[in-house]
This record gives structure tokens, C-alpha cells and sequence, in this order.
């Protein structure tokens, strides 16, 4: 291909002083494993990884089962001008991303980290490992981003020592779990892991992904990676009512839910759904005592993106109204293909107010960065 | 003293569901074969965990009988769901477990007695009852050569698949349907449940019933991407497919992201040529209830909004499931026109031999 | 509606593409065999670069199941959510009648009718012996 002028910068307005904001969904990418992962790996995980990579619920050691829309489902213009995958040079992520858009609190959520793998003493030690590298290779350099513990879910022991090992330790806001696991996220299987969130202080956020092994809908594999990617929303519904009914949220009271990456319009019908459902139910779930609308008010936060894109626009504003607008976080998923736009992915006319929390303070405020 | 008519007269019912009493029951309509295997193999009653037996949600309590199953038999249907809401037309959607079966050949008797059953005990019996043709979705042949066996008796209106069946609905291996549905004017009916196959939740299965009825809504989500991804409509444009027992308020925000989505991947489904929201109104229809709606009437006017058409919704009970209480089965908000357009002109749209 | 002379057209090869600000309005000029043309550097969702998106054939389909593929390269695609532009009408794949990128005439001119004007080159000299690239707005 033949880029004459390539112009990196972002559609910006130039010269004016735009709303800082907070991006709750980063995808930072090592520049290469031998380089920046292995040293926190032992000699007996990095043979393991030289013979065997990475074995996950399904068929493709090196790739997805659906084909991304993108190669890494990157935007085509995050590729580091210095090599490497989009997401693995922090200056030119500043340059790109943390400056311009005037990113003043960025979360980092390492996608590939060893989440969900099949041997679960080799997801421990690199989760461990992804934990050690964010802190080393992006934390300590860049105020401004923070990291996500990455725990081995599917082993809630070792996931309760990775959280107790790091409790208290700043550069971490919160615990991440990915979307399609072996089991519904409310099952009793993961409690342990929200007790120890809980104990160290931290919201547990969810993020879309995974490879939990079960066909991405109830009714089997579809074809198309279209119907994978709007199908994490449903996903998403689905741990999201097993938390709910299950439980979780009665049992840990102080346990706060970050959905990530799995849009937000689908979540006020599901509430009106559950709640009917509830009453009708009660005599099967006595152990919900209220009604789940009300436990997810106070229980759980959504970042914002992909945005839904409603014609006309102004119908996501009922939309929000009905999640509450103290709720959404959000996020621009750089540098991936699906990215938001701070300028403009939220074109509607909103009080000053409510622009500051939707895009920064509702953040600052749920991670109690203030 | 003069008693109002209800306000649902002369609406078309467009879900309801006979029980099938007992297995006895289907025994007549079964060849010797399959009689002597039901009894010699003590095969147990096809009912499924989709609606356990006295469950809150599977019959009112006004529409429990002390024995047996609810809405099991013709009379019982009429004095509890023709009557009292004087509906014109009811069409009987019989949810039994025929899809679960693991043999095919098992599933397409089982079907074809589901239906013979249905047209002795119930369409013969009251003029306002219709039904869905059932069929054994285990093997796409065998479903069609059920179809064609119906085709000609036209108070069979539609065709019932369940909306998680073991492949998405909308995969090329049930064409052959969608083909033969569309050859006779017969709408797909997509109903609530599951063939189990896989579990109800794309992250496994739940602990609780309520968590598996919660789970029909994500899967509709699902099959409406799957039918419209696929291009299923561009291949069959006449063809329409009823979504029924859906919940129905989560159809927009679902429409919205898949809409966004293709606009940057539609080449990978390039015969999709025009936005998915467009698509579903024009193939997609919802029964009505239940309605999963917001809490004032103020919201679910700006829902209706959302749905951006005033002809998918279908008139429904669902009886005999419990989602409302005596005769209030249209929610608040409708306006007069839209709960006529509701109850009569849009099921008469939808289900062309109902004209 | 001024002519501006933007680039030399040999800046420009077959396949390739430049980025050039006229009047601050960044635009994208390409070069699809020897036919150049123009479009603003704004994708018309959320803006993204048109400059930095990948060169794509055209997808079509008469049936589920068959791809028709034509016009190799003669597509760009937004590098942030992949949406569609036909170089040579800005019109969008995905709603080609509701959705279109921002288009500019450009021509072809010869250095010694680009010096006698009335065109405006904004920052480079010209000479007679070249040809230009020309942008009407
Ligand atoms: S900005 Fe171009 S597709 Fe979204």
C-alpha cells in the first residue's frame, strides 16, 4: 500500500479544550512475549508455552473461531509507526490516544492474558505474569492508567490468591473476568472471587470475550463473526441474570459489577423482564429478596462502548434515563476496530453536568479516584 | 343489567397452548410400530423442564384444573381463553417435546401425531381455533414432507420451530422450511423454549428455572441476527417469521447494535443490502405477551417509539402461562387505534390464511 | 469555487493516495489508474481518517451464499469501524443513498496552464514541465 501523508491524528478539533475523560476499556498488548512477558514467567511456563502456546475451549491455537473483522480487530490506523501490534508502544498510545483525547484516567483491560485457558496452572502463572507486566511496562510509566488484576477465574482458589497477593497495591482498580465462561458468572463456582474483590476493595469488572467452550447461543454456532460480536451482548444478559438470580448480589453487598464492552441498550428491557419474572418466581428464588431492577441500580455499572446508534439519536436518551445516568462509564476500547470517539460518539445536546460524569466523573467516582 | 363487551372482542389470539394430556393420548394417532415401541419401551410423556408442571408460571392459578394438565382438552380451552376474551380466532401453538428427541425418525412420528391429535381434538371441534404445524426439526426432509402433509388444510396457519433448536435458525440446513413455509403461505412461528441440545445460556446452564425463561430472550436476540445474517429474507422475501412468547420489549436496543455492527462488516454478508432494522419490520412480527414492560405508561409510549412500527406486534394471551391477571392482557398505553390495529389487522397481515 | 493546485500529480502514483489541507480542510486525494479523485478526511460516522483506511474490492451478492467480487482496490475502508467508500462516487456500501463521504472534483493540470492561473498553489512552487493536481472547492 502507498500512504503518502499518513495522518495519525484523530478527528480532533483542533485548538479547543475538550472534556477530559475517563477511558474504562485500554487494550494494551505486549510488543513481543519473549521480551516482555517471559521474564516474569518460570523456565517450566516458558518451555510449556515454546511446546504447547496457547490451548483455550476451542479448535485455533492461533486465531478466533470467528475470523475478526479486522486483522487483531484493531483499528487499521493504531499499527505503532515502530512495529508491533497496535496497544504495545505506550508513547505512541499517548501520542495517538491519552493526549488528544485528553484521557485523564485510562483502565487497562490485557485481552490474551491468560484467562480461560485449559490448564489452569498455566493461566495462574500468567496471569500473574500479565499482572507483573502492566505494572512494569505501563502503570509505573504512565500515571494516568491503571491496571486490572487478571486472576485464572476458573480456579477460584489461585484466583483468591492472585487478588489477596496484589490487595491494597495502587496501580490495580479492579478485578477482570471475561464474558463466556465454563459456567454462568453467578454460580457458586466463582463466589470465592467476589468475596476477595470485595475484601480488597475492588469492583469486578466483565469484560466481553472468552472461551467458556459453549456454543456462543443457546440454540448452537452461527456462522458469521457479525453474530458473534452483537451476540457478547447476550452473553452479557445471561451472566448478568445468573448473578442476579443466583444470588450473588444479596450475598456480597458490597460487590460492585463493571460490564464492559458489551454495549448498554439491551439492559432496561432485561430489567423489566427479570423484574416480572421475580414476582412471578419468588417461590423459586426466596433467596432474592428484592426486586433485580433494584439490585442492579445499585449493584452495576456499564461502560459505554460500542455505543448503540439509534435513528433518531435522542431515543438513547430514554435509554440512559432508564439505566441512569450515574451508571454508564465510558469507554473507547482503543485500539480496537470498534473504537468511540470522545468527540463524537455521543452526539446529543446534554447540561454540562451530565457530559463531565458521563464522560469522567461517574469513573473517578466508582474507582474512588476523585 | 347489560355486560360490556370485553375490550379484546373479535381480537385474534395469536399463542395459545394445548397440553397434550398424556401420552395415551397421541397412542391412536401413531402407527403400530411406534405404538408398540411407546408402550414396550415404557416412553415417558413428552412434556419438558420449559414449563415444569407447577411451576407459578406455566398456568394461572385460575387456569389450573384439580387434575391433570392445564388447557388439556377443547372445552376447557374454550372457557377459559375463547370465551371470556371473545377472540375470534385462537391459534393453538403446541409445545410439546418433540424437537428434544435424539432420533429422528421417533421425532417425525411423534410430530405427525402432535398434529393429528391437534386437528381431531381441537380444530374439528371449534371453528375459531387455528393451529402451527409441528415438525421434527432433527431432520429438514422429514419436516418438509410434514409441511406438505398439511399444506392443504388451511387451519393450520404457521409453522413451529423453537427458538433454540441445535443450529441457529436462520443456517442454510432449514431452507427447506423456510421454502416449503413460504410455497404455502405459512409464516415460521419461533416460539419460546429449547430442544436442549446445547445449554439455554451461551455461559452454561443455570441453576434455576427462572434463569432458563429469563434465557429466551437473549435467544431470540440470537435467531433474529441468525435470520437476518444469513439471509434468510433475501433468499425467501415473502417469507415472515412470529416471534412468540419473546418478551418483545428487548427487539429495538437488539436491532440498534446488530444495525451499527453491519454497516462496518457487511461484506462478510453482503446479501444483506439494506439495514437490518428495516429487515425486521418487515419479516419480523412479536406476539404480545408477555409484555417484559417498563413501569409507567409515559415509558412504554416512548418504547413503542422505539419500535418504530405500529405492525409488528401481535395480539397474545399465551394462555394458559400466568403473565397477567383476570382480563388485563393489553397493557396500558395502547391507544385505540393501536390496540385494534394489535389485536386484528396486524395478525390478519401476518398470517395470510387468515384473510 | 477557486481550482487549487495540491500536488504534483507524479506525488501521486496508480494505487496510491495523499493527504493535502485546502482552505484547513483535510482531503484525501486518490489515484485509482491514472484517474484521480477527492474526498474530505472525515469518515461521516465519527470522523476517522479516510487516508489511513485500507484499499478494498467491492463485495456483492445476488444470493445468499455467492460473492461477486470486482473492482479490486477501488474501495476505502474507514479504519475505525470499517465502514465502505466508493473512491469514485464517496458513496457508502452499506447505505449508499443515505450515507456518503464528502467528495471534490480533481483534475489533471499541465505546470504551464496551472502558472498562468487563476489557480491558487498554496505551498509549493510549480513548474511548466510538470502536471498537477488540481481541487476545486
Ligand atoms: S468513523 Fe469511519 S466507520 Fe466509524
Amino acid at each position: 500500500m502507498n500512504i503518502q501523508v499518513a495522518d495519525r491524528s484523530t478527528s480532533a478539533s483542533k485548538g479547543k479544550v475538550k472534556q477530559a475523560i475517563a477511558d474504562c476499556d485500554i487494550h494494551p498488548s505486549p510488543k513481543s512475549l519473549e521480551i516482555e512477558i517471559y521474564p516474569y514467567l518460570s523456565k517450566r511456563w516458558r518451555s510449556y508455552l515454546e511446546s504447547y502456546g496457547f490451548i483455550y475451549r476451542q479448535g485455533f491455537p492461533n486465531g478466533p473461531a470467528f475470523p475478526k473483522g479486522q486483522p487483531d480487530a484493531a483499528r487499521r490506523d493504531a499499527y505503532p509507526p515502530n512495529g508491533g501490534r497496535p496497544g504495545s508502544d505506550l508513547e505512541f498510545m499517548r501520542e495517538q490516544h491519552l493526549d488528544p483525547n485528553n484521557v485523564q484516567l485510562g483502565i487497562l483491560n490485557p485481552l490474551k492474558s491468560g484467562q480461560g485457558l485449559q490448564n489452569s496452572d498455566f493461566a495462574e502463572a500468567y496471569c500473574r505474569a500479565v499482572n507483573e507486566w502492566q505494572i512494569a511496562e505501563w502503570t509505573s510509566k504512565e500515571s494516568r492508567l491503571k491496571a486490572s488484576l487478571m486472576v485464572p477465574f476458573e480456579d477460584a482458589k489461585a484466583s483468591v490468591a492472585e487478588i489477596d497477593h496484589w490487595a491494597g497495591n495502587p496501580h490495580f482498580v479492579q478485578v477482570l473476568l471475561l464474558s463466556r465462561t465454563i459456567e454462568p458468572l453467578g454460580q457458586r463456582r466463582y463466589w470465592p472471587i467476589y468475596e476477595a474483590a470485595c475484601r480488597a476493595n475492588l469492583p469486578v469488572a466483565v469484560h466481553a470475550f472468552g472461551y467458556g467452550g459453549t456454543p456462543v447461543t443457546g440454540g448452537g454456532w452461527p456462522s458469521f463473526y457479525i453474530e458473534e460480536m452483537v451476540g457478547h451482548a447476550e452473553n452479557t444478559q445471561s451472566l448478568l441474570t445468573s448473578m442476579v438470580i443466583e444470588g450473588v448480589f444479596e450475598r456480597f453487598p458490597t460487590l460492585k459489577v463493571i460490564l464492559v464492552e458489551a454495549g448498554f441498550a439491551w439492559l432496561p428491557a432485561l430489567k423489566w423482564r427479570l423484574d416480572k419474572l421475580w414476582h412471578r418466581m419468588r417461590d423459586e428464588i426466596p433467596h432474592v429478596t428484592r426486586p433485580p431492577s433494584e439490585l442492579i441500580q445499585e449493584h452495576v455499572w456499564l461502560t459505554t462502548q460500542p455505543m448503540e446508534e439509534p435513528e433518531p439519536r435522542e431515543h438513547l436518551l430514554d435509554t440512559i434515563e432508564w439505566i441512569g445516568w450515574d451508571k454508564l462509564l465510558f469507554a473507547t476500547d482503543y485500539p480496537h476496530w470498534d473504537f468511540d470517539d470522545p468527540a463524537r460518539a455521543l452526539p446529543l445536546k446534554l447540561s454540562k453536568e451530565r457530559r463531565e460524569n458521563f464522560f469522567l466523573g461517574n469513573a473517578l467516582d466508582l474507582y474512588g479516584l476523585r | 343489567m347489560t355486560i360490556a363487551p370485553p375490550p379484546t372482542t373479535g381480537a385474534i389470539d395469536c399463542d395459545i397452548h394445548p397440553s397434550v394430556p398424556s401420552i395415551e393420548a397421541l397412542l391412536p394417532y401413531m402407527a403400530d410400530h411406534w405404538r408398540d415401541t411407546i408402550v414396550q419401551r415404557g416412553v415417558h410423556n413428552l412434556e419438558t423442564i420449559a414449563y415444569p408442571k407447577n411451576a407459578p408460571l406455566t398456568a394461572r392459578p385460575d387456569w389450573r384444573p384439580a387434575k391433570g394438565l392445564p388447557a388439556a382438552d377443547v372445552v376447557t380451552i374454550q372457557a377459559q381463553a375463547l370465551d371470556p376474551f371473545a377472540t375470534s380466532i385462537a391459534i393453538c401453538n403446541c409445545l410439546y417435546g418433540v424437537q428434544l428427541l435424539m432420533s429422528e425418525d421417533i421425532a417425525a412420528a411423534f410430530a405427525n401425531a402432535v398434529n393429528q391429535w391437534m386437528a381431531a381434538e381441537f380444530l374439528d371441534r371449534d371453528p375459531r381455533l387455528r393451529a402451527s404445524i409441528v415438525i421434527p426439526t432433527q431432520n429438514t426432509e422429514m419436516a418438509v414432507a410434514e409441511i406438505e402433509r398439511w399444506a392443504d388444510d388451511k387451519r393450520f396457519v404457521s409453522v413451529l420451530m423453537l427458538v433454540m433448536d441445535e443450529n441457529p435458525l436462520g443456517r442454510r440446513l432449514y431452507w427447506p422450511i423456510y421454502a416449503a413455509a413460504a410455497r404455502h403461505g405459512l409464516p415460521i412461528c419461533v416460539h419460546a423454549g429449547s430442544a436442549y441440545k446445547h445449554p439455554v445460556t451461551s455461559v452454561g446452564w443455570p441453576s434455576y428455572y427462572t434463569e432458563d425463561y429469563a434465557a429466551q430472550s437473549p435467544a431470540f436476540h440470537n435467531m433474529v441476527s441468525s435470520f437476518i445474517c444469513e439471509g434468510v429474507f433475501a433468499k425467501y422475501p415473502d417469507l415472515t417469521v412470529v416471534l412468540a412468547e419473546s418478551g418483545f420489549t428487548w427487539l429495538p436496543a437488539h436491532l440498534w447494535r446488530l444495525t451499527k455492527f453491519w454497516r462496518g462488516l457487511r461484506a462478510e454478508i453482503p446479501w444483506v443490502d439494506r439495514p437490518p432494522t428495516e429487515i425486521a419490520r418487515d419479516h419480523f412480527r412479536l406476539t404480545l405477551q408477555p409484555v417484559d414492560a417498563p413501569p409507567t405508561v409515559s415509558d412504554f409510549e416512548r418504547l413503542m417509539e422505539h419500535m418504530g412500527s405500529d405492525e409488528m406486534l401481535l395480539f397474545s394471551t399465551d394462555y394458559p402461562h400466568h403473565q397477567f391477571d383476570g382480563n388485563a392482557v393489553l397493557p396500558e398505553g395502547l391507544s385505540p387505534t393501536l390496540a385494534r390495529k394489535i389485536m386484528v389487522d396486524n395478525p390478519k397481515n401476518t398470517y395470510p390464511r387468515l384473510q | 469555487m477557486a481550482k487549487y493546485v495540491v500536488s504534483p500529480a507524479k506525488d501521486i502514483p496508480p494505487g496510491g493516495r495523499k493527504l493535502v489541507e485546502v482552505r484547513g480542510r483535510p482531503i484525501v486525494i486518490f489515484n485509482l489508474d491514472g484517474e484521480y479523485f477527492g474526498m474530505l478526511n472525515r469518515c461521516p460516522h465519527q470522523g476517522g481518517s479516510l487516508c489511513n483506511g485500507q484499499l478494498v474490492g467491492l463485495v456483492q451478492s445476488t444470493e445468499p451464499g455467492e460473492y461477486h467480487f470486482s473492482r479490486q482496490d477501488e474501495i476505502v475502508r474507514c479504519p475505525w469501524h470499517g465502514w465502505e467508500f466508493d473512491i469514485r462516487t464517496g458513496h457508502s456500501m452499506c447505505e449508499p443513498d443515505r450515507i456518503q463521504a464528502t467528495r471534490y472534483n480533481v483534475g489533471i493540470e499541465a505546470g504551464a496552464a496551472v502558472t498562468e492561473g487563476p489557480y491558487v498553489a498554496e505551498t509549493f512552487g510549480v513548474t511548466v514541465e510538470e502536471s498537477y493536481v488540481v481541487i476545486e472547492i
